[in-house]
């Protein structure tokens, strides 16, 4: 579990946070929504640690990181895992090379138990048989499932995702997104994806949080979101026609 | 890992430049052998003097300086463009999450790979810009490879390759720091990349050329 209170950050004289309050369950996908500039990077940033919030704190099951030892976040770090919004695959090493860099870096396992693991994360996201290939060798949806393979191989307790279905086509985000709630629900991760995607929040939202203007102005799971009358829920997510005609069956289907 | 690490370095920054160096270092000594050959048709002055002026041409300035000069250019930019490249895909980002130190592992095997393996690249470059002197003169008949030799051997004090070889140091050590900082501190996309790489071969020139200066000043001028 994730506990944030009051987190707040500025750049200069631009207030990005200003006050945030969210609890992420284990176990659930939670998903950061908002339009572009409302905070969402920046709040996943102060989460991972790679931007230090001004005010507030985050508690990873209790601990404060702000309040740790240098060796203790270091511990924290092997906890946390990130998909990147391009992947951040290391290109000058191949798919499986990526998947085994933090093993060999950090796990204290013999050779055979590290290659065994990269094999097992590889094979969970379906790439056992892509990796001697290089990251420029595959595609877009391929990259992901690397970053997510990679993600997972020091079995995280928080996994964080930066936009994970952006420049896919839509079947491919489908499949990103199956993934990552399997992996949060197998492992019992607490999961936070920051989304523009719309299909992603109706899948697999089990917690949304609205993010406008640095504040944190709406939270509920994806059944709720389409009973919502909250005009902050109704502007952001149902103006296209599509979602509004789904918003429509929702409720004619509620009556 | 950062052994596998500077063993990579080594093998991009170091052996990838070879080719290039054994290239330009011999036919620079051959041309410094013609021209001084050129300038020294006084019969007064002895044939082995192009020989010593060759030398010493090669052993204190060319070999060490305009090596550098060029490494700066090519190891300069891969440098920088690839911290670049690295900082603008979230690469870089990637490794500050997993709680790796990013500039001592992506940056400090540079800096010790160029520390390490210029001086032997720069050793490489005197013995081939010398050689190269040997072939030219023998071939265009400007000094016989008795004379020559000779001429190599008059005078010679090792303790100029000593100063060559560490004023070598000093300018991996600027070439490699300069470019990773502009590479690591990289904002934005790919124009930003190609401009710091631009940034990092003017500044690091300029440097290695002010140190040269400052260098041979201090050890040589009094």
């Amino acid at each position: 579990m994730i506990e944030v209170r009051g987190l707040e950050k500025s750049f200069d004289d631009n207030n990005v946070l200003k006050g945030v309050d969210v609890v992420f369950k284990k176990g659930k996908t939670n998903l950061i929504i908002g339009r572009s500039g409302s905070g969402k990077t920046v709040f996943l940033k102060c989460l991972l640690g790679l931007h230090l919030a001004d005010k507030g704190s985050i508690l990873y099951d209790g601990r404060d990181s702000r309040l740790m030892e240098r060796k203790e976040q270091g511990k924290l770090r092997q906890e946390l895992g990130m998909v990147f919004q391009g992947g951040a695959l290391f290109d000058s090493l191949t798919v499986r090379e990526n998947v085994l860099f933090p093993l060999q870096m950090f796990a204290d396992l013999s050779q055979s138990e590290i290659m065994d693991r990269a094999e097992f994360c590889l094979s969970r996201v379906k790439l056992g048989d892509a990796g001697e290939r290089y990251p420029a060798e595959i595609s877009g949806g391929m990259k992901k499932r690397v970053s997510i393979a990679r993600a997972i191989v020091l079995n995280p307790k928080y996994l964080f995702c930066d936009e994970p279905n952006s420049g896919l086509d839509p079947m491919t985000a489908v499949i990103i997104d199956n993934l990552l709630k399997e992996i949060t629900e197998e492992f019992d991760i607490t999961t936070v994806i920051n989304t523009h995607d719309m299909n992603s929040v109706m899948e697999i939202g089990d917690h949304i949080v609205l993010l406008k203007d640095g504040r944190k102005v709406w939270e509920g799971n994806r059944f709720e979101i389409l009973q919502t009358e909250d005009p902050n829920i109704t502007d952001f997510v149902f103006t296209s026609e599509l979602f509004k005609t789904i918003k429509g069956v929702a409720k004619a289907g509620r009556k | 890992m950062y052994r596998k690490s500077f063993a990579k370095e080594i093998d991009y920054l170091g052996y990838d430049s070879v080719a290039i160096v054994a290239i330009i270092s011999l036919f620079v000594g051959a041309v410094v052998t013609i021209q001084t050959a050129l300038n020294l048709d006084n019969p007064i002055i002895p044939a082995y003097y192009i020989a010593i002026a060759t030398r010493e041409s090669i052993i204190l300035e060319f070999s060490p300086t305009m090596i550098s000069l060029i490494l700066a250019g090519k190891v300069g930019s891969n440098i920088a463009s690839t911290l670049g490249t690295m900082r603008v895909s979230e690469q870089i980002e990637a490794l500050d999450v997993m709680g790796i130190n990013s500039p001592a592992y992506l940056i400090l095997p540079k800096i010790l790979a160029s520390m390490i393996f210029n001086p032997i690249l720069i050793l490489l470059s005197m013995f081939l810009g010398i050689l190269g002197g040997y072939i030219a003169g023998d071939l265009s008949g400007m000094i016989t490879p008795p004379d020559y030799v000779l001429g190599l051997q008059l005078g010679f004090r090792p303790y100029y390759v000593a100063y060559s070889l560490s004023k070598t140091v000093v300018f991996a050590f600027l070439i490699t720091s300069i470019s990773a900082y502009y590479g690591f501190t990289v904002k934005g996309g790919a124009v930003e990349v190609g401009a710091a790489s631009t940034k990092a071969v003017v500044t690091s020139s300029v440097a290695v050329i002010i140190a040269n200066y400052i260098i041979t000043q201090v050890v040589l001028g009094n």
